[in-house]
């Protein structure tokens, strides 16, 4: 509680003084014409960043992958304020086609394979809107590989008769079929042993590091999350409520009593959580 | 399909025909007012499996569509008379037949847009049986739209397949065994277009990508597949199924209104063969009609004739009742 909350006035990333590779600028987003889920977010993902968008379930971190990747609209929900922009360019209006062909791809959440097609194919898939040749796409599967070994050996199994992890791992490897620039990656932790998180959080750190991709990530594992993650973002109620470096969030007293179940006064009864709670959504 | 399960059909299918057969002989050897000889029943079957096949032609053009999009089109019997209203409206009016195909093909893809951008854009994301009562609507319009263009005269679809029946293996059976050409030739022709169906599903980039959306269709969106690209394809390969299906059925029974209603009797194919799955198409045709030629010619004598027009129905019930999904249709996987 002594320690102040990283505000967004003196924490702002280094890389917002140059341009950063996705700029989302307070949007809103309603569903149906009625439902209002964003309140006003706004981020930004520096080149060759890995951010964390962090919060409870029904904070809205799916609503604004979906918002900047524009699979918004397959499910009747509208930006209606506030723009999005990748590489300096507004992207609001594209199909989701366009943004693939662009460098931003989304990975779902819940993994989303393509439960009838062998896993090679739904890697291949991944390849939809790329024209540079068989060659060049070959060589890219080969990369898959690389990274995921245990996809190779899995190549010609239906998709639907994997394991989770590896379900995972496809869903993974076929965006990056696509040469993105951007991905945004739903909830890879969910539903996985918790060592199978860690490993594919390893390799979502080498694809981030070597293939240079930068990486916008929602995750309800706050822990992981903020180690692997330089930058963070916690969402409530649809707003950001908290934003800083990882390694601040990290060591804020609130995150630790909220988000990672840690408390340095020991176990607060009910009452104080409560109160916390409350001050929170005021400062909001 | 795992090559166990093939062997089982390989080895079954001709198993099952052989048991009909000695099971016949048996009814022939206790009562002498039933006809059985080996030769009449290969000639039965064989005439069958032909009629099949253009059950199976039909069956083929729902199965595109609801693979790629979980509905089933109502219209895809109104596209085959429309092809075949389309086809011989061209040829009667001096063009060749395989001009006339070409331009009824171009004809039928900008009825695929269209459909696609009139009908199906409008109503994605609503339920299925929205999209199903759309191609309800999609049925009429059809239906009549190819009638006030090209008359509802019945009309004669020939573009030169022979007819006239061919006698084979006379030294085998006596008299040999009666077939009709016109049924080989459209037998033949369902084989070609099966096969190129299968390696363009297979082997090619959008081939693949239909499968994709038909497994899932948010996720094909998000690794940027279009959708509306996709629908337009899968309608115009229907649409050239529903083609080749009207000139067949046309050059049978001439083009007319009725030729609508076959639609009807690819119902039952499907249930059989699983709604999803192209091989189960053309298995299920066969089976339903080599299934009701047998069962009217042998069989009709007991009950007074007229199997055939129920025969169909009885059997897709039965397999509602035991096996939901069809002989070849996609498992649902469901993994806990």
């Amino acid at each position: 509680m002594s320690q102040p909350l990283a505000s967004t006035a003196d924490t702002q990333p280094a890389a917002e003084t140059e341009s950063p590779l996705l700029a989302v600028n307070n949007i809103e987003v309603i569903y149906d014409h009625v439902i209002l889920v964003l309140k006003g977010v706004s981020l930004s993902v520096p080149k060759g960043g890995i951010v964390a968008l962090l919060g409870a379930n029904g904070a809205g971190k799916t609503t604004t992958l979906k918002a900047i990747s524009n699979l918004l609209r397959a499910e009747r929900g509208d930006v209606t304020k506030g723009s999005v922009e990748f590489a300096g360019e507004s992207v609001q209006h594209l199909t989701p086609n366009d943004l693939v062909k662009r460098g931003v791809i989304q990975v779902m959440e819940g993994r989303h394979c393509f439960e009838h097609l062998t896993v090679e194919e739904n890697l291949m898939t991944g390849a939809y809107t790329r024209t540079d040749g068989a060659a060049a796409v070959q060589q890219d599967l080969e990369m898959v590989y690389g990274y995921f070994p245990r996809l190779k050996e899995r190549r010609t199994s239906q998709a639907g008769y994997t394991s989770g992890g590896e379900q995972q791992m496809t869903a993974i490897g076929r965006a990056l079929m696509s040469r993105p620039n951007l991905i945004l990656l739903d909830e890879p932790s969910m539903g996985l042993a918790p060592q199978l998180v860690e490993q594919i959080f390893e390799i979502v750190k080498r694809i981030n590091e070597e293939e240079g991709v930068s990486i916008l990530l929602a995750e309800q594992n706050t822990n992981v999350a903020l180690r692997y993650a330089r930058y963070g973002y916690i969402l409530e109620n649809g707003r950001v409520v908290m934003d800083g470096e990882a390694t601040a969030l990290r060591e804020n007293e609130d995150v630790k009593e909220f988000y990672l179940g840690l408390s340095a006064s020991g176990r607060k009864s009910y009452r104080d959580v409560k109160h916390y709670k409350r001050r929170k959504r005021w400062l909001a | 399909m795992s090559p166990r399960a093939l062997t089982a059909w390989i080895l079954g299918a001709p198993g099952v025909i052989l048991i009909i057969g000695f099971l016949f002989q048996a009814i022939a050897a206790a009562n002498s007012s039933f006809f059985f000889t080996w030769g009449y029943y290969a000639e039965v079957l064989i005439a069958g499996l032909l009629q099949g096949v253009m059950y199976s032609l039909v069956a083929l053009g729902f199965v595109l569509i609801f693979k790629a999009s979980g509905v089933f089109n109502f219209a895809q019997g109104s596209l085959v008379l429309f092809a075949a209203l389309t086809m011989v409206g061209l040829m009667e009016m001096g063009l060749h037949w395989v001009l006339a195909l070409v331009a009824t093909t171009a004809v039928l893809v900008l009825v695929a847009l269209a459909v696609e951008r009139v009908v199906l854009r409008p109503l994605v994301n609503q339920p299925q049986i929205i999209l199903f009562m759309a191609t309800i609507g999609i049925f009429y319009f059809l239906d009549g739209f190819g009638q006030t263009l090209w008359g509802s005269d019945v009309k004669v679809l020939d573009i030169g397949i022979p007819r006239d029946p061919i006698f084979i293996l006379p030294g085998l059976v006596e008299g040999g065994i009666l077939i009709n050409q016109f049924d080989l030739y459209a037998a033949a022709t369902g084989g070609i277009l099966v096969a190129v169906l299968a390696v363009f599903f297979q082997k090619t980039r959008i081939g693949r990508a239909l499968r994709a959306v038909a497994d899932d269709h948010q996720a094909a969106l998000s690794v940027g597949i279009p959708l509306k690209v996709i629908w337009a394809v899968v309608w115009s390969v229907a649409g050239f199924v529903a083609l080749i299906a009207g000139i067949m059925w046309g050059g049978k029974l001439g083009v007319q209104f009725t030729l609508a209603l076959i639609a009807l009797k690819a119902l039952p194919v499907l249930i059989l063969g699983g709604f999803t799955s192209i091989p189960g198409a053309i298995v299920g045709g066969l089976i339903i009609g080599a299934g009701e030629q047998v069962a009217e010619v042998f069989l009709g004598g007991f009950v007074g004739g007229a199997i055939q027009d129920w025969f169909a129905y009885m059997l897709a019930m039965l397999f509602l009742l035991f096996r939901p999904q069809g002989l070849f249709g996609e498992k649902i996987i469901e993994r806990v």
